[in-house]
């Protein structure tokens, strides 16, 4: 059995079982760090598919900044008060159990059926090349310049739609 | 780069009004002054980009290995969503102080929004199309909810930020899906190969979740709900705007998707989902809105059913319903925005008269509004010889070409309706007699864009073949 | 390729293990006779009062709003980085234009915050 294998089921197994832990906790912050462990797996995933990029995306904005945005808006709640949320409610259980077992076997069906990786290049290298950070900034950077520059604009149109939302006292 | 120098100077347009975005705020944060004078910088920034670009209409080129075009189409946008900025900025000069949102942010924010439709009308590359569609709903957003003490502007935005970033989410996944099939982010490209690709589940799957995503802003049924809640909440000024040019980006992204799947002649596929889509809305949103009496939600629906009539252009699906939908986007902008921004001077502090009883005897205060204000119902009922009328005919025109003349015949039917809900703002207006008292207030500004937008929705009316053929040469 | 991430993953493992192990055996070894007063947060201190999930006050979500976009914007810079020498010697002194742009655009928003009073704490 070669490390890829042995890595990517104690990965599978560590992301499979936070986000269970996750949905099943009782205090929402202890959730939030099982999410936090979920980010770390499914970055190493990443990783594993050569996809390194994305695997520092998902540790630097998501496990990093977006968990620390869900932290605090989860001690602004006041979460005590909202424990009646989790009383057994079993018409959302069986309904939330038929909806993931749906988009389970969509995701299984669209994955098996349909073969997504058919059109891709043969070329195996050229598409573990893609993957890279060497690549993205080679192509971000020359031919994807508009998007680039966009999305400057987009973050100082959030910028200023924060502190005009957000700002306690805006003259 | 990969581009040379002259395709720089091309985008001239797109650079001079992000250099716009960058000067108002250095001007807001260093002088303080942006209340005084952003408004009149913005409008000469707009009246520049939109002039520029309707003049340069004839240098049509992809540039950027073909991830953007210039000229043509993208400039008979970027002049309706610059005048439709423009005609907003002038009408709201009073509004905002009025409603309570008199900040500089508020035109820093709508001119980013314009550059965000302005990259959408240009991008033929979903990556650009999807940049240019956040930067401009991250802006509607924040617009809609600027004023943070009333509880329907919190509504509003709320609402529209939250079906927003749904739609968002579909067409994020879509996108996903069709880069993943297509190995390709150009639409181009996906076109030039569309037989290959749709033999593909996931490639389907994907552009379908693309076009149920842009349903959601062009805010056709079944993907309307948010549409009334969000367009009464917000401020009247700001639901002109995102009822008119957001919703031409929206179209203008379809329009792309469509005619550049034309221009390769794939097979039409999307017919059905379209004219699915354009049956409900405009039956939907003709019937409802006989309903309301709140002007601005009367309106709401109104906008619905005009979306179903772009969408029957859509589901025809040929050059000519292209440049329908182009020359009828171009005339809804303007008469919506003309009974926005009389129903902005009517409404009142807290928006107290927003009511069809508040109209009532209109004539009596002012003739001048009372009289715009059937020109533009006449228009949106689409009465010749106003700019609507056409837009309609165009469109439906292009259905029959398409063998669609079912279609054009639902069409007909649900104006047929709404003429009902339209006159019936005229007949407030002029016959009945008025049950309440109130000065209308005087703005300098708003009057001139009713103007403005009463001139252009009858010129628009009476020289339409002119401008038809204008529209038709440059949509290709 | 993954054999190239072994090191790392040796690092993660000893660091876990090291830190596993000395929690750990201070709990196995350590001898335990808690008392009420013993497993008090202070035990010499005040008296707890309430439980410690206060409610922290809403400044704290601009300030997290914030910290998201200039993060995202780190996002963009590190690829540019990684990828400089290359786009140097492509294109000379114009690969830091698309860059320098983002980041002169990005600090007009730093700007606007600080010249707004969006990091006083009102």
């Amino acid at each position: 059995m070669n490390i890829e294998i042995i890595l990517f089921a104690v990965l599978a197994l560590v992301a499979a079982t936070s986000s269970v832990m996750m949905i099943t906790r009782k205090n929402a912050v202890i959730s939030a760090v099982f999410l936090v462990l979920n980010f770390f797996a499914l970055a190493g995933l990443y990783l594993l598919l050569n996809a390194q990029f994305i695997a520092v995306v998902q540790v630097i904005v998501y496990a990093g900044a977006i968990m620390v945005l869900f932290l605090f808006v989860l001690m602004l709640l006041n979460t005590e008060a909202e424990h009646q949320l989790f009383i057994d409610k079993r018409g959302i259980k069986f309904f939330a159990i038929f909806i993931a077992a749906f988009v389970f076997i969509e995701i299984a069906f669209l994955i098996f059926k349909s073969n997504p990786s058919k059109n891709l290049s043969p070329d195996q290298a050229a598409s573990i090349n893609s993957g890279t950070i060497q690549t993205i900034g080679q192509q971000l950077y020359t031919n994807y310049l508009i998007p680039f520059e966009v999305s400057g604009f987009l973050l100082l149109a959030a910028t200023i739609g924060a502190l005009v939302l957000a700002k306690k006292k805006f003259e | 780069m990969p581009a040379n120098n002259y395709e720089y100077f091309l985008l001239l347009p797109h650079i001079v009004l992000s250099v716009g975005i960058v000067l108002s705020i250095l001007i807001e944060i260093f002088t303080r002054k942006g209340k005084e004078v952003l408004p009149w910088f913005s409008s000469l920034l707009f009246l520049f980009v939109g002039f520029y670009s309707i003049i340069n209409i004839d240098k049509n080129f992809f540039i950027f290995g073909g991830m953007v075009e210039v000229g043509g189409r993208a400039s008979i946008f970027n002049f309706i969503f610059n005048i439709a900025a423009l005609l907003t900025v002038l009408a709201s000069t009073d509004y905002i102080k009025k409603y309570g949102i008199n900040y500089s942010e508020y035109y820093i924010l709508i001119q980013s929004s314009v550059l965000g439709m302005m990259v959408m009308a240009m991008a033929h590359d979903i990556l650009v199309i999807f940049m240019g569609l956040e930067l401009m709903s991250i802006c509607f957003y924040i617009l809609a909810g600027l004023n943070r003490k009333r509880s329907s502007n919190n509504e509003a935005s709320l609402k529209y930020f939250l079906l927003g970033s749904f739609a968002t989410g579909f067409i994020v996944y879509g996108i996903a899906l069709v880069y993943g099939t297509t190995g390709s982010t150009s639409i181009q490209n996906i076109f030039e190969n569309f037989m290959q690709y749709f033999n593909n589940i996931l490639f389907i799957v994907g552009m379908l979740l693309l076009l149920i995503g842009f349903s959601f802003k062009i805010a056709a049924v079944p993907f309307h709900m948010w549409v009334p809640d969000v367009y009464q909440g917000s401020a009247t000024s700001v639901t002109g705007l995102m009822s008119t040019a957001g919703k031409a980006a929206a179209f203008s992204v379809l329009l792309i998707l469509l005619g550049t799947s034309l221009s390769y002649s794939s097979p039409i596929v999307f017919r059905n989902y379209f004219s699915v889509i354009a049956v409900l809305s405009t039956l939907v949103g003709s019937i409802i809105a006989i309903a309301q009496t709140n002007l601005k939600r009367m309106l709401a629906y109104s906008s619905i059913a005009h979306a179903g009539y772009m969408a029957i252009g859509l589901a025809a699906g040929n050059n000519y319903s292209f440049a329908g939908i182009t020359f009828y986007l171009a005339a809804y902008v303007f008469m919506n925005i003309g009974a926005f921004t009389i129903i902005s001077l009517i409404e009142g502090k807290d928006e107290t008269r927003l009511t069809l009883n508040s109209y009532a005897g209109l004539n009596k205060k002012s003739p001048f509004l009372a009289a715009m204000m059937s020109l533009f119902m006449f228009a949106l009922a689409g009465i010749p010889p106003m700019a609507g009328f056409f837009g309609k005919y165009y469109v439906f025109f292009g259905a029959i070409k398409s063998d669609l003349t079912w279609l054009a015949i639902v069409g007909v039917l649900s104006s047929l309706i709404s003429v009902y809900f339209y006159l019936r703002v005229v007949v407030y207006v002029y016959f009945m007699n008025e049950n309440e008292q109130f000065e209308i207030e005087k703005s300098v500004g708003s009057n001139l864009a009713i103007s403005l937008t009463g001139l252009l929705v009858l010129l628009f009316g009476i020289f339409p073949d002119s401008l038809m053929n204008l529209i038709v040469n440059f949509i290709k | 390729m993954i054999i190239d991430y072994i090191p790392i993953i040796l690092v993660i493992i000893v660091a876990a293990a090291f830190a596993g192990i000395v929690v750990l055996s201070s709990v196995i070894f350590g001898p335990k006779r808690p008392n009420k007063i013993k497993v008090m947060p202070y035990e010499s201190g005040k008296d707890p009062i309430g439980t410690t999930h206060e409610r922290i006050s809403i400044k704290y979500y601009l300030v997290a709003i914030l910290f998201i976009i200039f993060d995202i914007e780190v996002i963009y810079v590190y690829p540019w980085a990684v990828q400089f020498k290359s786009l140097f010697n492509d294109f000379g002194i114009f690969a830091f234009l698309p860059m320098f742009i983002f980041l002169i655009v990005l600090e007009l928003g730093f700007l606007y915050i600080l010249m707004k009073g969006g990091l006083k704490w009102d």
